[in-house]
């Protein structure tokens, strides 16, 4: 961006160049106006981005689902109920302790994905189960993001004695076996609880999976963060900016900060991905989401103990999982090559 | 070269020693986590409580605990809390297990990736390039634990192709250690085959535009000798360090749900099950086993890294 500033003219930087562009009639574009072009080309990464979109939204709308179509909640058991079969009376569960297989709209839309081992609607649970798990997505990938950013950034831009303190965490943090320490975690504070200070956590709340797995990922995004920060104090504007008398922390969120903003929303996507994934993999191993409330991990577990009797009961689950990953890690892709297409931003494991 | 080493292995002893305090210090401040109360059993008394917390050592000052602890650690003595078998026992028996399955995933996913990535990278654009990338995404974006459970259930358990989960000693019969051992290295293999593929299909794209292929192909090489001698060796580089480092990380926890949904008994299951019981020594143990592993193969990438490219060695 090393342009001679125009010598004719007392305006200098940006201002001398928009001038310039406008007498000579250039109409330029911005780095997300021409991001966004280039996605809006992509169609493979829209119409995943629209899917990923559509699910959050029909997950959302559970409680409509399970009030007005099934009529029943994500944790209440029918296991003695006999429903309506095209006027044919049916059990729920069967004496054998087979649950009954998808009905579709044949009960009017009770039991559209059959029932589990206690008698639950599938299509409940699987649909309160989809917010559980996104909610835990999106916000432990939120908080990765925060964190990331709060410590790459000052560890790369003060660099010295705080950058080695930070990096030495990082290290720590990097070299602790993820699921070891995150199911260590979730089953300790799964049986009591939190209580820090006036702050309390129930051991069932969601709140635990989110802030181990925000916690988890951190390394992941932070150190890339840090080098691109270290990179960014070196340009040009940010040298403008201290020569303008700008402490520390205005560098930090009017220059450094604002620059990052590609790459957070690119981890933030992909994050989602390795969020929901974790979590599934936490509450398959009991630490993440506890029982009875449903989570895509919690039913893959249940579903896995009755796969000779029942498989859709994993199968279902399992599909929305790699469905919602998927369309993350390839909407994902697209932002990433429609901002930086030479960036190789990348999660690992 | 040799200062670099002595300081790469400094700061892995550090790290190490921060996990194992962490690791320690988090089950300590836990609440519910009083290993004396769950020994006692059922309707325990308060003496027998107190006497077990006196014998194991509980009373005594956390750091003293953490002494004492790290110290059976090195000599072999650790107890678990609910078994009371030796832990390292535990851990030696599972060891084998681990590796088996860790070695065989990682050869297949290299292999796999490099013909994928290859393939793919040739008829970029093509057909087979956009099938390959598709089913690399999908692969990614499965999680382990449940294509682990399909597969032992539909190929095991229905079609009866494969055993259905188990473990057979390779001294035994090795024919039925590998055929026991095939679905669970696909399974855990299918995630690092999406990601090495798509990595290496960027690389040989970016190696292919190189001179010093233009000059091979100039030279009047054969398209085929190009690719491998020229563009693969090239692009390798990236591919070998991710190999690395995800190879200590399977070994350090990553085949957890493998060997749970296989049943293989290794020791990451046996990390899993100390787990579900808060069983703080084996926990400990394994934590520490797995954290050696992911700390040793980064050093010994960092060490390699820093052989082939002296610039790293002087930051």
């Amino acid at each position: 961006m090393a342009t001679e500033p125009a010598t004719e003219t007392t305006l200098q930087g940006p201002a001398a160049w928009e001038q310039e562009a406008e007498r000579e009639h250039v109409h330029g574009l911005g780095p997300w106006r021409l991001g966004f072009r280039r996605l809006r080309r992509n169609r493979v990464a829209l119409f995943f981005g629209f899917l990923f979109i559509l699910l959050i939204l029909v997950c959302a709308a559970a409680p409509l689902w399970a009030d007005n179509v099934a009529k029943t909640g994500p944790t209440d058991g029918h296991l003695s109920d006999t429903i309506q079969v095209d006027g044919e009376t049916k059990n729920v569960v069967g004496l054998d302790g087979v649950p009954i297989g998808p009905q579709y709209m044949k009960a009017d839309g009770k039991f559209f994905l059959g029932a589990d081992g206690n008698g639950r609607d599938i299509m409940v649970r699987l649909l309160y189960g989809g917010r559980n798990s996104l909610f835990i997505g999106l916000t432990a990938a939120l908080i990765t993001v925060f964190l990331s950013i709060i410590l790459g950034v000052v560890s790369g831009y003060f660099r010295g004695s705080t950058d080695a303190v930070i990096r030495t965490l990082l290290d720590i943090l990097w070299s602790f076996p993820v699921i070891i320490l995150a199911t260590a975690l979730g089953v300790a504070l799964a049986l009591g609880g939190l209580k820090i200070g006036p702050l309390t956590i129930a051991g069932d709340s969601l709140a635990i999976p989110i802030l181990i797995i925000g916690l988890v990922y951190v390394p992941y995004m932070a150190r890339p963060v840090r080098g691109q920060v270290m990179s960014l104090r070196e340009k040009e504007f940010v040298e403008a900016a201290r020569a303008q008398g700008a402490g520390p922390i205005r560098i930090m969120f009017s220059e450094v900060i604002p620059n990052l903003a590609s790459t957070m929303l690119v981890f933030f996507t992909l994050l989602i991905a390795n969020a929901v994934l974790l979590e599934a993999a936490l509450s398959f191993l009991g630490a993440g989401v506890q029982p009875p409330n449903p989570s895509w991990g919690t039913m893959i577990e249940e579903g896995v103990d009755r796969i000779a009797t029942a498989p859709h009961l994993a199968i279902v689950p399992g599909i929305m999982l790699v469905l919602t990953v998927l369309s993350l890690n390839v909407f994902g892709d697209g932002v990433r090559d429609a901002l930086d297409p030479r960036a190789k931003v990348r999660l690992e494991r | 070269m040799g200062r670099f080493i002595v300081r790469r292995v400094a700061q892995m002893l550090f790290v190490m020693f921060a996990v194992s305090i962490l690791t320690f210090f988090i089950f300590n401040v836990i609440p519910n986590g009083d290993p004396a109360v769950r020994m006692a059993g059922k309707q325990p008394t308060e003496s027998q409580i107190e006497a077990i917390r006196e014998e194991w050592g509980f009373n005594d000052n956390i750091f003293v605990q953490y002494t004492t602890t790290m110290k059976k650690v090195f000599t072999g003595d650790l107890l678990s809390y609910t078994t009371q078998l030796p832990v390292d026992e535990e851990i030696i028996k599972g060891l084998p297990r681990t590796f088996a399955l860790a070695v065989g995933a990682a050869l297949l996913w290299m292999f796999v990736a490099i013909c994928f990535g290859l393939y793919s990278a040739v008829k970029a654009g093509k057909f087979a390039d956009r099938f390959l990338t598709i089913i690399a995404l999908i692969g990614i974006s499965m999680p382990v634990f449940w294509i682990g459970a399909l597969m032992n259930y539909y190929l095991g358990f229905k079609l009866g192709w494969f055993p259905n989960g188990g473990y057979v000693e390779f001294s035994e019969d090795p024919v039925d250690w590998a055929y026991h051992l095939i679905l669970p290295w696909t399974a855990l293999a299918i995630l690092f085959i999406g990601f090495y593929s798509r990595v290496l299909r960027s690389n040989v794209l970016d190696t292919i535009n190189e001179d010093f292929v233009r000059t091979a192909r100039a030279k009047g090489l054969g398209e085929r000798q190009i690719m491998v001698r020229h563009v693969l060796r090239n692009s390798m580089i990236p591919i070998v360090t991710l190999w690395g480092l995800d190879f200590g990380a399977v070994i350090g926890g990553g085949a957890i749900l493998t060997e749970t949904v296989f049943d293989l008994q290794g020791v990451g299951q046996y990390a899993a099950e100390a787990v579900g019981q808060l069983d703080v020594p084996p926990v400990l143990a394994t934590t520490m086993f797995a954290a050696f592993f992911i700390v040793l193969l980064n050093a010994i990438v960092d060490i390699v890294y820093a052989y082939l490219d002296p610039r790293i060695r002087l930051q």
